[in-house]
């Protein structure tokens, strides 16, 4: 029998007189943000190499919805970034909906309603998937009370989220063709009131915490020494490795899906996009990990001007669900991406006119920028390897989806 | 009882003297010795009292205050566990432990029980000798320092005439089993953080001997009694005040002690989000807890030095009067540093291995060298500690601290760029 590469692998890494050092950071480990393993190759502190190893959650998200119909698929996208779970949602939606729109003879529209909802929703939700961020990031970095202090302000939008849809992490809010309707609230009911009022609460309260966490950990210069000039990503890096997101805007990359491929309603409303620029007083360069945090910090802002603009129209009344009889697409492929908290997030399916799908591919933005880990970490220390994982901002749930 | 009373309460009495070994104080007796001859053989039948063992009973009245010593200073770290416990909490929102006792006073002693009767594992494939010896080692180190903290003019178990020097040295045994539970563990995590603990200690221990030294040269002499003597005439007597050097070794003297004492934003050797925990990573259960116990004893340890040297010992702010003065001010002034350094850890991020270095060689021990040749330089031009060399000294900081405000709020330094290698 010949010895296959495997075996051969095996022996090298045995060299009992290497100076490398193989360490297994992962798949249990405090800061890997989940479960992805690492095995580094050390020389002291210095790392040699880090291989990112992956498929600890792989629960066969794409196999299984060969077997679910559509509006079944919605819950399993939910563990998908768990993080952001309503853009998951959303993400999915967009895609089954324009398939279902290439059918002439169906003609729908989803509720005008519905569409503020959603923007609402998923503004709110990023708000939440950045504030997680922040705060674990400014964990990875050693700063422990930021952490408690983003998982303060995550607690009311969570309770938002329970008052829309009754859950907390896992919504199954937004469906095709709408919104979910388990908790009713009427067009200009008090309900609908009291939960749009609790929204500017929270928006009013949390509008000037943000620069109070710039001030205690983005300008703080320890942490700045720690993330500036840390494992820069170039844009041309960047685009080749399929960074999207903060990731691809923190590379000195203007690209914005809700800006320049508009979907849903997005082009009423006037944000910015935040793009990185060299900070010198923080000796910060465009695509360092520092510029990737900054990315996040700010687009939370623009998210809290988006939902003030819906705040400051009010709700359209109407129904929240489209008329659709039964969710049974035409034949024919479709793929659709959106701008989730964490990059593009996309969605290709393939259908044969039966209710359910013959393949379904999530493109993961949390897996594209994965894959430069490696590259951005030869060469630095094992406190910069958990720096850059912190700021590329994994979810492993969609990783390995 | 009265006579032991009186002991106490006669002016001369003096416990530290006491305690001292009779080789170097011959001519007094044994402060043992004396309690059994005056207290106890006249309370004893005849017939035993002739016979009782002097020797005997003198050492074991001698076991007995090591005991209450060793038996009352762990309560120390279960306080200040809790207080930290409570001041993070405060910073981040929180309650913190409220279920155990009123307020959760009584969290720490039920972590405790729970840790002596967690299982103690030891790594089948480490160094078992190593592994159990480790604990104990930092244990013990972080103890003895004690033995040469003057709590105020009467507490002091042993005035030592080189007590810092004795302290110093002591505490570099530390490292000794910090390294011993790194490598006997068998773990990759613990021995990176076991590595990086040595490098830290020995690099930092130099800026911290430095800054020691500039106040052994204001002082004259190595003995923390003295030192604290010399601080008697007010807050403006305090060493930290008496030249401009020493307020800048006294800020070098903190900063390296926390790194010393592993704490935020010097945390490497455990950093929780690098390297799982550290050294102790493999520990659990009553071994655990000596480390853990050995951590916040050093911190006080290293503030109540902090306070002997610069801040004015047992000696209050004003002469004659005992405001912030005596045990309880010398321990108000130590927790103030003790919280300090909360403060601190729950405020900052960590630095890197390399940063901590850099900031240890290349600013800490220049800076300290320049203070020592300021303090000599100081010396010439005022021998004598006189109202004006005062002044002057505090007119110096006072300047001196606008100044830094004024450059502190420009920026940071650029720094090169990481080469990958």
């Amino acid at each position: 029998m010949e010895t296959t590469p495997q075996t051969e692998s095996k022996i090298i890494e045995l060299k009992p007189f290497a100076d490398e050092m193989v360490v297994n950071m992962g798949p249990q480990h405090p800061s890997t943000h989940g479960v992805l393993r690492l095995e580094l190759k050390l020389d002291g502190e210095v790392v040699r190499e880090a291989i990112p190893h992956i498929g600890y959650l792989h629960r066969c998200f794409e196999k299984h919805s060969e077997n679910l119909s559509y509006p079944q698929i919605i819950p399993f996208t939910d563990r998908m970034d768990y993080v952001a779970a309503m853009n998951q949602n959303w993400g999915f939606c967009l895609a089954v909906e324009k398939l279902l729109k290439a059918d002439e003879s169906k003609e729908f529209e989803v509720p005008e309603r519905a569409e503020y909802l959603r923007v609402l929703i998923c503004e709110l939700n990023r708000i939440a998937s950045h504030l997680l961020s922040f705060g674990t990031y400014g964990m990875d970095i050693g700063a422990f009370t930021p952490f408690l202090y983003a998982f303060r302000d995550r607690e009311r939008l969570l309770l938002l989220f329970e008052k829309v849809c009754g859950a907390r992490l896992t919504y199954n809010y937004i469906r095709i063709g709408g919104v979910s309707e388990i908790i009713p609230m009427e067009p200009g009911s008090i309900t609908e009131q009291n939960f749009l009022d609790e929204i500017e609460a929270f928006l009013d309260y949390f509008e000037p915490l943000i620069d109070e966490y710039n001030e205690l950990l983005t300008k703080n210069s320890i942490f700045a020494e720690r993330t500036t000039r840390v494992a820069v990503m170039s844009a041309e890096m960047a685009l080749s490795y399929g960074a999207t997101g903060p990731n691809l805007r923190g590379s000195g990359v203007d690209w914005d899906l809700r800006r320049d491929e508009p979907y849903s309603i997005y082009d009423r409303f006037d944000f910015d996009v935040p793009v990185a620029v060299d900070v010198p007083e923080l000796g910060s360069v465009v695509g360092d990990c520092w510029s990737r945090y900054k990315i996040r910090m700010d687009e939370m802002k623009e998210s809290i001007r988006i939902v003030r603009q819906i705040l400051a129209e009010g709700l359209p009344g109407g129904p929240v669900m489209a008329d659709l009889k039964a969710v049974r697409p035409p034949k024919g492929e479709i793929y659709f991406r959106s701008e989730a908290p964490r990059g593009e997030l996309g969605f290709y399916i393939v259908s044969d006119g039966t209710p359910k799908p013959v393949r379904l591919k999530g493109r993961s933005p949390c897996f594209s920028a994965l894959s430069a880990l490696q590259e951005l970490s030869r060469g630095l220390m094992v406190a910069d390897i958990i720096a850059i994982i912190g700021s590329i901002d994994i979810v492993m749930g969609e990783v390995d989806r | 009882m009265s006579d032991f009373r009186a002991l106490f309460a006669s002016p001369n009495f003096n416990i530290s003297e006491s305690f001292l070994p009779n080789i170097n104080l011959q001519n007094q007796r044994n402060w043992a010795e004396e309690f059994i001859q005056n207290v106890v053989i006249p309370r004893l039948p005849e017939a035993v009292a002739s016979h009782f063992p002097v020797e005997i009973g003198t050492v074991l009245v001698m076991f007995a205050c090591a005991g209450v010593f060793v038996g009352v200073f762990p309560l120390l770290p279960l306080v200040l566990v809790l207080a930290e416990r409570k001041v993070s909490a405060r910073f981040q929102n929180r309650t913190g432990p409220m279920r155990v006792g009123p307020w959760g006073t009584l969290q720490t002693l039920a972590d405790g029980v729970k840790l002596i009767f967690k299982e103690d594992f030891i790594p089948p494939q480490g160094d078992k000798l190593l592994f159990l010896l480790a604990p104990y080692i930092i244990f013990a180190c972080s103890f003895a320092v004690f033995a040469a903290i003057p709590f105020s003019q009467g507490i002091l178990v042993s005035d030592f005439n080189i007590g810092i020097f004795y302290i110093m040295a002591i505490s570099s045994v530390i490292v000794m089993g910090v390294i011993m539970a790194g490598w006997s563990s068998n773990s990759k995590w613990s021995l990176l953080g076991s590595l990086r603990s040595a490098a830290q200690i020995v690099s930092y221990e130099i800026p911290l001997g430095l800054s020691i030294l500039t106040v052994v040269m204001l002082v004259e002499s190595l003995s923390m009694r003295e030192i604290v003597a010399s601080q008697s005439n007010g807050v403006f007597s305090w060493l930290i005040f008496r030249t401009p050097f020493a307020f800048i070794a006294f800020f070098i003297f903190f900063i390296s002690s926390i790194a010393e004492v592993n704490r935020t934003p010097f945390d490497l050797p455990e950093a929780e989000s690098e390297i799982v925990a550290g050294f102790h990573t493999e520990y659990s259960g009553m071994r655990f807890a000596l480390f853990f116990i050995a951590e916040y004893a050093n911190m006080f340890a290293v503030s109540a030095i902090a306070v002997t040297l610069f801040l004015g010992g047992w000696e209050g702010i004003l002469p004659g009067y005992d405001i912030l003065g005596g045990f309880p001010g010398f321990v108000i002034k130590s927790l103030a540093l003790v919280f300090l350094m909360m403060w601190l850890r729950w405020t900052l991020p960590r630095l890197r291995v390399d940063q901590l270095m850099n900031l240890c060689w290349k600013y800490f021990i220049p800076i300290a060298f320049f203070n020592i040749l300021g303090t000599g330089i100081w010396g010439l031009i005022f021998p004598e500690d006189t109202v004006i060399s005062t002044a002057i000294s505090c007119a110096i900081i006072y300047i001196g601290l606008i100044a830094a405000y004024k450059v502190a709020g420009r920026g940071l330094a650029q720094r090169p760029a990481p080469q990958p290698s």
